[in-house]
């Protein structure tokens, strides 16, 4: 059997060991358009602000993966096209790669909308890959005397903030919405975490966006200006689907998927953030681009590839991640009834609906909150627990003593 | 794969299990040492209410939700055992966000730990198994 993996992130990584699970003698052909090895995307802020390395975030996995598992990697190779009936991929070197199973792994590609006088701005970059994030501390160099400009208030801008705050002489942010984190966090939970990203020094242009841009300034929609030395752009995000639609498979913003990852195309499975998958919710295919989803459906693609039985239709939205030092997780919609705690150092909201925890959001505490993810991605009628108990803090307690039994006594496991 | 299993019916709701987890754990010769005056942060821990008590620890999970999640690759699969490198990790707690049994936390340094069955300390087996005085936990195949 010939695998064939175009991308080298998450979902490619997973896809490997999903078909490794089954298969360990086929042929598996990885062509990524990166020249590292296997690293977290994630870690790139990390990386500027200096609470990783670059060693740790290229050793992902071991050195000797790709060898233990028998991968032919092709890596700084990109494909250009795929012919889905003479079952072929056409690298950019002009070789033709057979293959009998393909997955198509592409991931998301930043967003950059037309704005007035872009051209102009010489020391500018988007902050998804590792190359980003190198190029951008070239651009900001030692002499913390660069002021940076951010468009975009979302996870990725704000983490971009982060990281490079202490390498830069100011750091202002832009957003169109009127709060940060606008996909993420409603109101109130948004505040908090704009407060404490502000004492640290981070200035914020929120309900404002850029009309023009000069060399070293950036012309505000209200009237305002801010001058700038280097400018990051972290507007957003889309699925990497135009290979797969041009293959032929459906796409609806994502390469839309089955629950064992199969696009509408025989022999092309796809995962991660190029994909569009089925919301249990509202049925229509959705786009979810994090980390844990691309792991999720990269593993469940390369079971499926190998001929093995494997589903995924969980996928629910989460994030984990933090601002100088104030944790955050979330996770599920906000679709529901409000149940919300606060203390001087938490905020806690539980989202409830038809019998269902069907979201939270955890700001300063977050112990325990996978138990809260687990009601939440299993569904659970919380009329089956004491949700009275679990509403005050995660715990298993809340569970009937059957159900303990069988999640810690092993009776399933 | 031998792993902790609790047997809830047992458990005295003593916390000697935490105690010993913490010692373990501490690089210290004795428990005196290790745990005099000191607030400790063990890896396992009692859940307790009216009569009822039990020990959590990590299930070492056949097909790990922390480990999926990690994006550093501090959370990896060794022989069975769910294994943490706290060089790698960074502390964005998305393994907290998927455990279904809040089996890890953060350790005094802010990165994560989480029971590692003993096997990176000169234990080799878990301690909190061999101090837990009424087999409220065991360490077997199942
Ligand atoms: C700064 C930052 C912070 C983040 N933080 C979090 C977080 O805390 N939690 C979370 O869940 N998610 C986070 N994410 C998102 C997360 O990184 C992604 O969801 C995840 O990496 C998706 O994995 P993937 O394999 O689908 O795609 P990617 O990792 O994007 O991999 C796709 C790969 O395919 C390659 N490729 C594309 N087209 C071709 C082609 N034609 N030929 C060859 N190769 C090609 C690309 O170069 C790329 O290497 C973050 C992202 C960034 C940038
Ligand atoms: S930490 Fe949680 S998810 Fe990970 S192996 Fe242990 S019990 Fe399973
Ligand atoms: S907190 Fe550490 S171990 Fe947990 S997911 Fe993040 S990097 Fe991995």
């Amino acid at each position: 059997m010939k695998y064939v993996i175009i991308g080298g992130g998450a979902a490619a990584l997973s896809c490997i060991e999903g078909i490794r699970s089954i298969d360990k003698a086929g042929e598996i052909t990885l062509v990524s358009k990166e020249t590292y090895p296997f690293y977290g995307r994630p870690l790139i802020s990390y990386l500027l602000e200096g609470k990783t390395t670059m060693e740790n975030v290229l050793a992902y996995r071991p050195a000797d993966y790709e060898a233990t598992h028998g991968v032919h990697a092709l890596r700084g190779e990109t494909v250009t096209a795929i012919d889905a009936s003479a079952h072929t991929v056409a690298l950019a070197s002009g070789e033709l790669l057979p293959y009998d199973r393909l997955c198509i792994t592409t991931g998301s590609v930043p967003f950059i909308p037309p704005m007035d006088g872009l051209e102009q701005v010489e020391d500018k970059t988007t902050f998804w890959t590792l190359d980003d994030a190198l190029g951008l501390k070239a651009m900001l160099g030692e002499g913390r005397d660069k002021r940076v400009l951010i468009l975009g208030a979302g996870l990725i801008g704000l983490k971009c903030a982060e990281g490079i705050l202490h390498l830069a002489a100011s750091v202002d942010v832009v957003d169109l919405a009127p709060r940060i984190l606008p996909a993420v966090l409603p109101e109130e939970p948004a505040a908090i975490v704009q407060r404490r990203i502000e004492k640290d020094g981070v200035r914020f242009t929120l309900g404002d966006s850029v009309a023009r841009f000069e060399p070293n300034l950036a012309h505000l929609k209200s009237g305002g200006e801010i001058p700038f030395d280097v400018l990051v752009l972290a507007v957003g995000v889309r699925p990497n689907a135009a290979l797969a639609a041009d293959a032929g498979c459906r796409v609806e913003r994502g390469i839309v998927i089955s629950s064992g990852c199969e696009t509408s195309v025989p022999d092309i499975y796809a995962a991660g953030d190029c994909t569009a998958q089925s919301d249990p919710e509202t049925g229509k295919p959705r786009v979810l681009a994090i980390w844990p989803n691309a792991m999720m459906q990269g593993e469940t693609a390369g079971r499926r590839m190998a001929g093995g039985e494997a589903s995924f239709d969980k996928g629910v939205p989460m994030n984990a991640t933090g601002f100088m030092g104030l944790h955050l997780i979330s996770a599920g919609s906000y679709d529901g009834e409000l149940l919300l705690s606060r203390t001087p150092d938490a905020y806690k909201a539980l989202y409830v609906r038809d019998d269902r925890l069907v979201g939270f959001i955890m700001l300063g505490d977050v112990e325990r909150a996978g138990i809260y993810t687990s009601l939440v991605r299993e569904r659970t009628p919380l009329s089956s627990i004491d949700f009275e108990l679990i509403r005050e803090t995660p715990q298993l307690m809340a569970f009937s003593a059957t159900e303990r039994a069988r999640k810690l006594g092993g009776a399933h496991l | 794969m031998k792993k902790v299993y609790v047997n809830e019916q047992w458990c005295l709701g003593c916390h000697l299990c935490e105690y010993y987890c913490a010692f373990a754990n501490s690089g210290k010769s004795s428990m005196i040492k290790a745990l005099k005056d000191r607030h400790i942060a063990p890896r396992i821990r009692i859940e307790e209410r009216n009569n009822i008590s039990f020990a959590v620890s990590c299930r070492h999970c056949t097909d790990p939700l922390c480990v999926k999640s990690c994006i550093s690759g501090a959370l990896s699969i060794a022989d069975g055992a769910v294994m943490v490198d706290s060089s790698k990790c960074v502390g964005c707690f998305s393994c907290i966000m998927a455990c279904p049994y809040g089996a890890l936390s953060r350790s005094e340094a802010g990165v994560i730990q989480k029971c590692e069955l003993c096997k990176k300390n000169e234990f080799g087996m878990p301690l909190c198994v061999q101090g837990c005085p009424n087999k409220a936990i065991v360490y077997e195949e199942r």
